[in-house]
């Protein structure tokens, strides 16, 4: 908004102007000429919706007329919505904190190797990496009902070695953990990669000249070069992994839902539920907003932004 | 790199597009302004929420009629609910009526379930905008709605002469009295469906459901209009009418139970068939059409259909005209021709679903003896009451909030 009111008192020279001092004006506009399409698309696509989605949460419900609702200042629906929907709240951050946890496990090795060890393989470790994203997301989700199916390779060998409590994967927060892991798993891999691939490998060697041994110069050397990687991809799990209600539908059971979840049932299976899906959504966006502040302000990421 | 040239555009229309963009530049600035000002503004008109129908004194406006220069009907249906050939990827009694009438219509199969296709719509209709449909299909409570918010248009029985070919039992319901604004699509019943080779045995009643070899393989449906009722119903309650908020929670707190007991995987909707194709799940609560659509699919006739011993529900899906529709007439055409006993009977033998035509069993008996002596498709008054099966009441409006809101509970959401 602000970069929109300044172009507008740049541009108060107008047409009459002697020519160089239009010059000097067109040469400041640029840089806000060049924000504008990014500035109107974000302002008609993302704060008008915003504003709306936040009227929308403080309306009230007609009286007789479910389904209806007139506009109010109704903080209600926001204590409603952080009352009677906490355990969706807990388990969206912590189903989203373990799946980040997990991915973390699993990218940092790969992205390691493909950076340091891969070699001539690394093209073709990348492209491994990235070659889901080629099938929609929640194609790749309902494959792993399949595969994790009753019936199926995992589950029956499971189940044969009576490992599996329940009798089944699916519809378990095992399921829906691991579904998350998977399906943000490359976002973790891809920012990590990148800030090993460009360390200065001269400074993790004189890690090993100053008598360090390779645990030591992991821990003080190379962990430390690649925290940008490691903060950029821990926000990029964790952030669409809390709001995603996908695995928790396609993989979890009824008493594995996240927020999503239940934003989704108050706008489309509640007779009025929109007040209060659209302060659930606030409330997520603040909450996680809050998180991730609190996480870049402790962890520092100069080098990320 | 080749090097970047800037041609004129030889196109004129494309030429004078330029030029006009050209002109606009000077007034960019005062564009710009008028952008984020006229923005906002509208986003907070926008916001507004529509407001309630008057009530039932106000008379009702209906959009001006295009029927007869625009020869258009579009039709919003459930999945699996109109016969389709797999060869030619039509429905072909659909085909002849386009043919007979000459009125272009177009089918989608749009509706996933009563909720969340009228939430999707409702702002539109509520707003009187297009939905894209001349005609939808909803479920007797759902149409109840519809009704009571004045969101459909009457139907005027005198240019469907086949109308009366509805049957009997059907003609006077709770919620549209004298079948003033609808007129019934298909019927149904829900009841338990499983396999009997892997079951190993006959299931009889709902608490044959509860053994532990089917625990964690049963699917419930997400309708508590037929979960909670088969519950209730087991519990020896009429479901017709009589019960309240007790009873409801009652039968509730029997399926919450069996779903911590970790008998019940899933309350699921119309997707509960995948998890019956891939054995996840083997016994439910389900809808009837589907189990045949099952065994035609899977070739496994093991796929049984029972009424529970203490009752099973039915529904009815009714068509109507939403009151956005400008193509009133060419949607009532449409119900008309499929009040045709003959092209009814070509539609109950693909769905499988209770047919609501009077003389379609005749019709049918003609071309598949055996079918048309389907109870599922042509039950007899006999048989609804012997095996108790029965309708969900309306309800009102505050009922209706409170009991999805316990159910949506139940459903962790």
């Amino acid at each position: 908004m602000s970069a929109l009111a300044h172009v507008g008192q740049a541009g108060g020279g107008g047409p009459t102007d002697p020519a160089p001092a239009q010059e000097r004006a067109g040469r400041s506009w640029l840089p806000y000429l060049l924000l504008l399409p990014g500035a109107l698309w974000l302002f008609v696509f993302f704060v008008i919706p915003l504003l709306q989605l936040f009227t929308v949460s403080l309306q009230s419900q007609f009286p007789g007329y479910p389904g209806y609702y007139y506009r109010d200042v109704n903080f209600s629906n926001y204590l409603r919505a952080l009352t009677d929907f906490a355990p969706q709240f807990g388990r969206s951050l912590l189903f989203a904190g373990l799946a980040t946890f997990f991915a973390f496990c699993l990218a940092y090795p790969l992205a390691y190797a493909m950076a340091f060890k891969a070699g001539r393989w690394r093209n073709v470790m990348l492209i491994a990496v990235i070659a889901p994203f080629f099938t929609s997301f929640i194609l790749r989700t309902v494959a792993w009902r399949q595969i994790l199916a009753d019936e199926g390779p995992v589950a029956s060998t499971l189940n044969a070695l009576h490992l599996l409590p329940g009798g089944h994967i699916t519809e378990t927060w095992a399921a829906v953990v691991a579904g998350l892991t998977y399906n943000f798993l490359p976002f973790m891999v891809l920012p990590i990669y990148a800030s090993l691939e460009r360390a200065d490998h001269r400074v993790i060697e004189a890690g090993g000249d100053l008598y360090a041994n390779g645990f030591t110069t992991f821990r003080t050397v190379t962990l430390p070069m690649s925290m940008p990687g490691v903060i950029a991809g821990t926000l990029l799990t964790f952030i669409p992994a809390a709001g995603d209600y996908v695995n928790a539908d396609l993989l979890g059971a009824d008493n594995t839902k996240m927020v999503g979840n239940v934003i989704e049932s108050q706008f489309f299976r509640v007779l009025g539920g929109f007040p209060v899906a659209a302060a659930l959504s606030f409330t997520l966006m603040a909450l996680i907003l809050a998180m991730v502040f609190v996480y870049v302000r402790r962890f520092g990421t100069e080098e990320l932004l | 790199m080749a090097p970047f040239r800037r041609r004129p555009p030889a196109d004129p229309a494309v030429r004078g597009l330029v030029r006009a963009a050209r002109g606009s530049q000077l007034s960019r600035r005062s564009l710009l302004g008028g952008t984020a000002l006229g923005g906002v503004a509208a986003a907070l008109s926008a916001c507004a929420p529509p407001t309630p129908p008057a009530g039932g004194a106000a008379a009702l406006e209906l959009p001006t009629d295009v029927s007869g220069t625009d020869k258009v009907v579009r039709w919003s249906n459930w999945t699996a609910y109109l016969d389709y050939d797999e060869d030619t990827k039509k429905y072909p009694t659909l085909e002849a009526f386009i043919k007979d009438s000459g009125i272009r219509a177009t089918y989608s199969e749009d509706i996933e379930d009563n909720d969340s296709y009228f939430n999707k719509i409702a702002p539109q209709l509520r707003a009187k905008q297009d939905v894209g449909a001349d005609i939808f299909v909803f479920t007797d409570w759902m149409a109840n709605r519809v009704v009571r918010e004045q969101l459909c248009q009457p139907l005027e029985i005198i240019r469907m002469p086949n109308a009366s070919n509805l049957l009997d039992s059907l003609k006077d319901v709770s919620f549209d009295p004298g079948r003033t604004n609808s007129l019934t699509w298909q019927s149904g019943f829900a009841g338990i469906g499983y396999d009997k080779s892997k079951v190993g045995k006959e299931l009889k009643s709902l608490d044959d459901l509860w053994t532990p070899e089917l625990k964690g393989r049963i699917v419930v449906l997400s309708e508590f209009r037929d979960t909670v009722a088969i519950v209730m119903q087991s519990q020896g309650v009429d479901i017709t009418g009589g019960w309240g908020r007790t009873e409801f929670e009652k039968a509730v707190a029997v399926i919450e139970q069996k779903m911590s007991e970790g008998y019940i995987r899933r309350i699921k909707g119309n997707s509960y068939l995948e998890d019956l194709k891939s054995g996840n799940a083997l016994a439910g609560i389900v809808w009837s059409g589907d189990l045949f659509v099952l065994r035609a699919e899977t070739g496994n006739d093991n796929w049984q259909f029972v009424i529970p011993e203490s009752g099973g529900t039915l529904w009815s899906d009714n068509m109507m005209v939403p009151i956005t529709s400008t193509h009133r007439k060419n949607a009532m055409a449409l119900m008309n021709y499929y009040y045709d006993p003959a092209v009814a009977a070509e539609v109950a033998a693909w769905v499988n679903y209770v047919c609501p035509v009077q003389g379609a069993q005749e019709e049918l008996a003609k071309s598949d003896p055996e079918l048309a002596q389907s109870p599922f498709i042509f039950p007899s008054a006999d048989y609804i009451k012997d095996n108790n099966i029965q309708g969900f009441p309306a309800l009102s409006p505050e009922d209706d909030q409170a009991y999805s809101a316990i159910w949506q509970k139940v459903q962790g959401n």
